[in-house]
């Protein structure tokens, strides 16, 4: 049955591997990463939230583990993909209203999504280790 | 000649049965999520590096646990719809996607409740 159809050589349109990157085409993809990560990381949240609600140990414990270099290394990467993320997400809502799609536009958007999820990223554990008095 | 009946025309709820819900959805998540995350990153900025007791009081706040809530529920509707477009974009075998169908939904759910749960606990008294 699977014969009879490879038999038909339909043409195909060019697909990822013809394309040179583009950068909206790369923010996209990590769009969809960053929103893959971000699932698995609200673990993190929910081990916090369990930890503070099981007691004393547990949260020492959590407290540890995210404290520890991989740890950190973890929650630095989830924040930025929830950062841009959430940038991303601005950016399609955006085009919901059917703005901001000429190429010129995309191209800006995308790269503002990039710098923009980098700065605030930075900003905010540059806010977080200061608040610390570790900077 | 269509043999859509007028009713299910004037429904526009196509194939799925699902009409526009799922966009619809993961488009008002979205919305709230900005808010909302926005309050989760400046509330571990406050509580980076607290002690339990710290923690546990700061958590037990209504204008805390609320949005925290909030933030739980409309999170996981997100990522659970958010999933299901992954899922459905890769996994072509009937039998294997609707059993990752199932699990992300599983998933989701328990790792909402189990949020919520907590907050509950510590608003409650734990």
């Amino acid at each position: 049955m699977a014969e009879s159809k490879r038999a038909v050589e339909r043409p195909l349109s060019p697909h990822l591997s013809i394309y040179r990157p583009q950068i909206n085409m790369v923010m996209s993809i990590i769009h969809r990463l960053t929103g893959g990560a971000l699932y698995f990381g609200t673990l993190l949240l929910a081990a916090w939230l369990v930890a503070a609600a099981m007691g004393e140990q547990q949260f020492a414990l959590v407290s540890q583990i995210f404290g520890h270099p991989l740890g950190i290394l973890v929650l630095f990467g989830y924040s930025w993909a929830l950062i841009h993320h959430m940038l991303g997400g601005m950016r399609h809502l955006l085009w919901d209203t059917g703005r901001g799609l000429s190429l010129r536009a995309v191209d800006i958007l995308s790269w503002l999504t990039i710098a923009g999820s980098l700065a605030l990223t930075t900003a905010v554990w540059a806010i977080g280790l200061s608040l610390r008095g570790a900077l | 000649m269509s043999r859509r009946t007028p009713l299910a025309k004037v429904r526009g709820l196509g194939s799925a049965r699902g009409g526009t819900h799922h966009f619809w959805m993961q488009r008002v998540t979205a919305v709230a999520n900005i808010a909302l995350v926005c309050f989760l990153i400046g509330l571990v900025l406050a509580l980076a590096g607290a002690d339990h007791a710290t923690v546990k009081r700061s958590l037990a706040r209504p204008e805390i646990a609320i949005p925290l809530l909030l933030l739980v529920l409309s999170g996981v509707v997100h990522m659970r719809l958010g999933m299901q477009t992954i899922i459905e974009d890769y996994v072509h075998s009937e039998g294997r996607k609707v059993a990752a169908l199932m699990l992300n939904s599983f998933f989701a759910i328990l790792v909402g409740i189990t949020c919520v749960f907590a907050v509950l606990k510590l608003s409650f008294g734990a």
